[in-house]
């Protein structure tokens, strides 16, 4: 861990001496994707519940600064707060529902929530609607923290992560993270030693929806700029992609596949308009022969679970 | 076409147990073909059948290679590889169509061919392949060769479906998503694997859609001052089929007509 760390952390003295400032923010979106990558293995690693929605999050955790500072709330603070507890609330409601099914309907239940939101944010004419809205100003801090510095932005998007990777290690280890995953492999034992799967699966929802509207909110201030798109289906896909790529039920896991998935993104973009065709069948390659994720072809089993 | 759309995924599904988000691409793919066979051949006859039997093709070559070895792993695999195959093809169709939206001419004769889809033996099928699927394959009716041909036959359905689209809306790369969360909310309304369900599914929710998009703006107004009522109004007719939904599942997690065995 220390050296992932390490290394994200020379990124950006490295970019300026390459004179290419570029990277900073590439990596900056990843790690941000990383974290939400990282609240949907909460999910769907550990949980073992196949949600198709989580994208969802990430639009509620961004229109939730967006809305604010439309308003002339700029207080990160609050934005932020609001960002997490809107998608705390929302991971709730469609938690409540979807977690009542399981397997395909669980998978399409919580794809048509996201789906629904999505038509939500489209149908929102005062705040952009179809073509989303400019971010009128980053979050402020109250002159802790400068988000318009690439730096102060890029250290706080690492330290955060940093945070949710230790967060995320002490939850899976500890009597929650063993119930939902007992859940996960045996549902009827879990609930046969006498817990109850659902309250916990749910209070595991919530987290990871509320964690990714952190993403969110984080996502808004990087891009400046929000879209009904956060929160398109293809965009959950893609958060979902990062998990398995990387290898899902780890903590590194989701992180690498973010970096990977973006990174190859970035590069073939540039490469091809049509990037797409190569990234669809390296997608079905993946699962097809690296089940395990890129965390699944290294050697030995040190690394797993952080 | 709901309905046709959901019939090919709730088989494919019901009987191969295969979750499916190309589907949406067959249905695409069937799209383009049928405009493209239309105007090579001035013949709407003529374009039917080809487009069908090349999305039969295409769904065949499909499962030959890449979801054969897919049966076997869970729902998470099948969706997330057939999510590449999405990616896949809306780039093939941007690169050898473009990008931009195409038309079709709306044929003379337009109908007539709407209901011969769902009249095959399915539940005989069903039963047979599902319940006693290891013992079929021990009397030597090749499995393997029967899920190809479900499956091919599943995708010239979505074909059938995005021929009959082509006049009706824009043919255009992602055309085949829009319409597959639609149906996905059919097929969990009427039940997973359940023709009947699906039938039942894709009135309910085309006429939710319908009412909802012609009728919810004039009710609320009669509630509410006209202007919120413009907001609202849209807003909620987009969402109303998931509100829907969420409700049949919240009572009945099995959808309205669970598919039996």
């Amino acid at each position: 861990m220390a050296v992932g760390v390490l290394a994200l952390a020379l990124v950006p003295p490295a970019a300026a001496a390459l004179n290419q400032p570029f990277y900073v923010d590439l990596f900056r979106r990843m790690m941000i994707f990383a974290l939400a990558a990282l609240s949907l293995d909460l999910v769907l690693g550990y949980g073992g519940m196949v949600s198709f929605g989580h994208a969802a999050y990430l639009g509620i955790g961004a229109y939730a600064v967006g809305i604010l500072a439309f308003y002339g709330v700029d207080n990160g603070f609050l934005q932020w707060s609001a960002a997490i507890a809107a998608s705390a609330v929302a991971a709730l409601v469609i938690g409540a529902i979807s977690i009542r099914t399981s397997g395909v309907s669980f998978i399409m239940i919580t794809l048509a929530f996201a789906q629904m939101l999505y038509y939500l944010g489209i149908s929102l004419e005062t705040y952009g609607g179809d073509n989303g809205m400019p971010l009128r100003t980053r979050s402020q801090f109250a002159g802790l923290i400068d988000l318009r510095n690439p730096y102060a932005f890029y250290y706080l998007v690492l330290a955060l992560l940093v945070l949710f990777l230790v967060l995320g290690h002490r939850l899976v280890n500890a009597r929650f993270g063993m119930v939902i995953r007992a859940a996960k492999s045996n549902e009827p034992r879990a609930r046969a030693i006498g817990f109850s799967p659902f309250r916990y699966k749910l209070v595991a929802f919530v987290l990871a929806g509320g964690a990714c509207g952190l993403a969110g909110a984080l996502l808004a201030n990087q891009t400046e700029y929000l879209t009904p798109e956060f929160m398109h289906w293809t965009r959950s896909g893609e958060i979902m992609f990062m998990v398995i790529l990387g290898g899902m039920g780890t903590l590194f896991g989701p992180v690498v596949g973010a970096i990977v998935l973006l990174g190859l993104e970035d590069v073939l973009s540039a490469l091809t308009e049509h990037w797409q065709i190569i990234l669809g069948p390296f997608l079905v390659l993946v699962v097809l022969f690296a089940k395990r994720g890129l965390f699944g072809l290294l050697p030995g089993e040190v690394l797993r679970d952080g | 076409m709901l309905f046709l759309m959901a019939a090919g995924l709730t088989l494919v599904f019901g009987i191969m147990n295969l979750v499916n988000l190309a589907h949406g691409s067959f249905y695409m793919v069937g799209a383009y073909l049928a405009t493209t066979f239309f105007s090579w051949t001035g013949s709407f006859v003529a374009a039917v059948v080809l487009s069908l039997l090349t999305t039969l093709a295409v769904g065949v070559l499909v499962e030959l290679i890449a979801l054969r070895t897919l049966y076997e792993r869970d729902h998470l695999d099948q969706v997330l590889a057939t999510f590449g195959l999405i990616l896949f093809f809306n780039e093939l169709v941007a690169i050898l169509w473009g990008r931009a939206a195409i038309y079709t001419a709306t044929p003379a004769a337009f109908a007539g061919y709407i209901e011969l889809a769902p009249r095959l033996r399915y539940p005989t099928y069903r039963a047979a392949v599902i319940l006693v699927g290891l013992a079929v394959a021990a009397l030597g009716v090749n499995i393997r060769l029967l899920y190809t041909v479900v499956f091919g036959f599943g995708a010239a359905l979505a074909g059938l479906a995005g021929l009959m689209a082509g006049p009706i809306y824009a043919v255009q790369p992602g055309m085949g998503e829009q319409i597959l969360i639609q149906v996905f909310v059919v097929i969990v309304i009427g039940g997973i694997g359940s023709i009947r369900g699906a039938l039942v599914g894709a009135i309910l929710v085309g006429m939710v859609d319908t009412l909802g998009r012609a009728f919810l703006r004039p009710l609320l107004s009669t509630m509410v001052s006209p202007n919120a009522a413009d907001a609202a109004g849209p807003a909620l007719a987009s969402i109303l089929i998931y509100v829907l939904m969420a409700a049949v599942l919240f009572f009945r997690p099995q959808g309205l007509f669970p598919a039996r065995g």
